[in-house]
């Protein structure tokens, strides 16, 4: 079985045959190694290497193995770094404490190679998955959400958080997608996605929903925003400008125009992570998301790009036109509402 | 200590196989340096009372022994390294000046064995 994708690895042991001999053990394996006197002198050079894996001693001068996992433990940069503790055999009490500080497996000194080489190799194997698992979290969930999960993991919990809810789709997007080919049709929403996306995360918003051509976008959560009302409003005026330009580009295609319809609230939300353990998302419920989707559905009858709550106008610090469009009975709303809209501030 | 067993050939011939004949030199020679410096600091440590230095020199050396298969000075080292840990150093006094003088039979038997390797 040849599982042994070359790691650069850290190999820290007081002393100096052990760190000899497994290093030589392991650089016999392909890897590239390392190595570190004490715990102390390990945890410097992982600031500016950036490891693969560390094989770690428990007892050690300066800084001993329990104290490194738990530094390791309490850095979200580190904590994914496998750790192999690598022990005398009479010390198997303490590697049931260091498994439970954190430490991925461990080895019996003298270190017996073909055992050294499966537990490297599954190891890294593991972690190798565990980076692809969080670059498609960090794909799919913006870095704002992937730090709130490394940082919290995935706690499926809610709470209320004040924040700004926005709603965005494609008008007749159904006649669009009648009139071309499916692959201009798909071409067209991942094009329509990747502008959306950007103008949102350059805001610091987190797209949390996909469907279709819709999509719903939340700021001011997970993570706290202060000024969540006015970056709302800003990316919404990017994302019409951005649609400006595709435009250009697909008149140029002889092709049809698009134009989006966007409806921002902003409020109490419950958010949250909403799903099972395996497979969760990031999600944002309650009264001010009901009202962008219906603020959304109210641009369509107004014939406008933008539509906002009164709470959302009110907080805005920018200098952003807006104009007060009345109140209306919205949809599944006992009040009336007053809404406002936004103009773009130059036209292309 | 038998001079026969000092050293586990069977253990010390799989090292010699595992990291090759040019490293095991540089393995013993490292082992060489390290062990009069480990010896030292044990009877350092012995002198101040100094249980948590006097449990890891032990420790160190009996995981190093241990590795070329000097398993009757390593098990002797182990015993220090309980002491140790056991706040017992009254009892340790006399084992360190053996395992002292112990470590001249290893360093002799390991030097024959890799010559005559």
């Amino acid at each position: 079985m040849e599982n042994n994708t070359p790691g650069f690895l850290l190999v820290v042991d007081d002393n100096k045959v052990n760190r000899l001999l497994l290093g030589r053990s392991l650089e016999q394996q392909g890897h590239q190694v390392e190595m570190a006197e004490n715990g102390r002198v390990a945890l410097e050079m992982m600031q500016t290497r950036a490891y693969d894996l560390v094989l770690l001693d428990i007892e050690m001068p300066e800084m001993n193995g329990y104290q490194v996992l738990e530094k390791i433990n309490a850095s979200i940069r580190f904590r994914d770094i496998p750790i192999i503790i690598t022990s005398a055999l009479d010390e198997l009490e303490s590697v049931v404490r260091c498994i439970e500080l954190g430490a991925e497996d461990y080895l019996t000194k003298p270190v017996n190679p073909v055992l050294l080489r499966a537990r490297i190799g599954a190891s890294l194997e593991k972690k190798r998955l565990r980076d692809q698992q969080r670059d498609l979290i960090r794909k799919f969930a913006t870095s704002e959400v992937a730090t709130d999960l490394e940082t919290s993991g995935f706690a499926l919990g809610g709470k209320f958080v004040e924040a700004t809810a926005m709603f965005s789709d494609i008008r007749a997007f159904t006649t669009i997608a009648e009139s071309q080919s499916p692959e201009d049709t798909i071409d067209l929403l991942n094009t329509y996605y990747t502008l959306m996306f950007e103008a949102i995360s350059d805001q610091g918003g987190v797209v949390n929903q996909m469907v279709g051509d819709g999509l719903m976008a939340i700021f001011g959560a997970p993570l706290a925003q202060p000024d969540h009302c006015d970056h709302a409003v800003k990316a919404a005026l990017d994302m019409i400008e951005m649609i400006d330009l595709l435009n250009i580009d697909r008149r140029a295609q002889d092709k049809i125009e698009i134009f989006i319809g966007i409806g921002i609230a902003s409020g109490q939300v419950i958010a949250g992570y909403t799903g099972t353990m395996q497979r969760a998302t990031y999600t944002c419920v309650g009264d001010t998301v009901n009202l962008a989707a219906r603020l959304e559905a109210h641009t369509k009858v107004l014939g406008l790009p933008i539509l906002i709550d009164d709470t959302t106008q009110a907080a805005l610090i920018s200098p952003i036109r807006t104009k007060s469009e009345g109140s209306f009975q919205l949809k599944g709303k006992l009040k009336e509402v007053q809404v406002y809209s936004v103009f773009p501030s130059q036209k292309v | 200590m038998n001079s026969d067993t000092i050293i586990d050939q069977v253990t010390f011939e799989a090292l010699v196989d595992a990291v090759g004949e040019d490293f095991i030199d540089e393995l013993l020679q490292a082992y060489f340096e390290e062990m009069p410096q480990l010896l030292a600091t044990l009877q350092h440590a012995l002198e101040n009372l100094d249980c948590d230095s006097f449990q890891r020199a032990a420790h160190s050396i009996k995981s190093t022994s241990n590795s070329f298969g000097a398993f009757q000075y390593g098990e002797l080292a182990k015993e220090l390294e309980l002491l140790g840990k056991a706040k017992d150093l009254d009892s340790a006094r006399g084992k360190v000046d053996k395992l002292t003088q112990e470590y001249q039979n290893v360093q002799h038997s390991l030097k024959v064995l890799n010559h005559g390797k």
